[in-house]
């Protein structure tokens, strides 16, 4: 089973379509990996999916940078 | 089409205008879920859609209520698979001239008629992204262009929807999603058939083709904007009205 931050990570990189290797901890998905808005959505509906829970849009807005997906996985999941 | 079908989800099914969309796009290889307000009239949309050989069913729904939009968008998704193809024709008229229109006649008909294609486009479109295409075809009325007395909600509805698909095509253009509308004029259904022989004298004389249209004829177009074929058409309005309006 591989850790939460790997999971999170092999996400971006599929969904943004990036190598995984671009997808830093401190990337913002907007500034560095261009994503547009609707990117974003469909970042947080792939994680709800891996994660098998439901993100409130709310929580998901702020979701906005690789570290701030992994601390949020692991703030309500772990 | 591809072998496995397609889901299509059409609201306001159980008569007139809908019930043709649904058919149309059960000839056209759909799986059809079509909706109506009442147990009754989704039962009769289960019963032509079972006399067609189409696999969908009739579901009761009302679009002006969030929590049904959610729900039968969820059970469609489990039973049928998520819709990738969305005719929003659910509609309604409380007509009044404005001087004497009451306030929940104004409110009941922009719940109806455009906040519900805020509440079922957005529950669709979940899917659709992932699928990376879909369609939603809204119907819209010569009357959201040309303005009608005693329309002034039914109108801003109409006018309304057809900004909101612009819109909407805009944002999901990315994702090969077509959000477009479909206005039909004059139509031969209960709507029409209410009016006098007097109204109707009259109407008949402002459109050139000098004949209510069919519904079937707005369920074609309805179709092709469904199609393959129709993928790069996205943000128009498609007027069917016998040339009583032409933009």
């Amino acid at each position: 089973m591989s850790s939460i931050e790997e999971r999170v990570k092999k996400i971006v990189a599929e969904q943004l379509g990036v190598k995984e290797d671009e997808v830093q901890t401190e990337a913002s998905f907007v500034e560095d990996l261009g994503a547009d808005s609707l990117d974003t959505v469909e970042l947080v509906m792939a994680l709800e999916e891996e994660f098998e829970t439901e993100i409130p849009d709310e929580e998901a807005e702020k979701i906005t940078t690789v570290k701030l997906a992994i601390d949020y996985i692991n703030e309500n999941l772990a | 089409m591809s072998e496995e079908k397609k889901v299509a989800l059409v609201t306001g099914a159980s008569r007139g205008i809908g019930r043709a969309i649904a058919e149309q796009l059960a000839t056209d290889g759909y799986t059809v879920i079509g909706t109506a307000t009442s147990e009754g009239g989704a039962q009769s949309i289960s019963d032509y859609l079972q006399a067609a050989g189409n696999q969908g069913c009739g579901m009761k729904l009302d679009v002006a209520d969030e929590d049904s939009v959610t729900s039968v968008v969820k059970s469609v998704s489990t039973e049928f698979g998520a819709p990738l193809v969305l005719v929003n024709n659910a509609g309604i008229t409380r007509d009044n001239i404005l001087m004497r229109m009451k306030g929940d006649e104004w409110s009941d008909v922009i719940e109806t008629n455009l906040s519900a294609l805020y509440r079922v486009s957005k529950a669709c479109l979940r899917g659709m992204t992932k699928a990376r295409w879909g369609r939603i075809v809204n119907i819209t009325s010569v009357v959201g262009s040309m303005g009608n007395i005693g329309q002034s909600n039914y109108a801003a509805t109409k006018a309304g929807a057809e900004g909101f698909s612009r819109a909407l095509a805009r944002e999901l253009g990315s994702r090969s999603v077509t959000v477009n509308c479909v206005a039909p004029g004059f139509i031969d259904t209960d709507m029409t058939r209410e009016l006098s022989d007097e109204q109707r004298a009259l109407m008949l004389g402002q459109i050139p083709l000098g004949r209510l249209g069919a519904p079937e004829e707005i369920a074609a177009v309805v179709g092709f904007l469904c199609s393959e074929a129709a993928g790069y058409i996205t943000g128009e309005t498609l007027h069917i009205n016998g040339g009583m309006y032409m933009a």
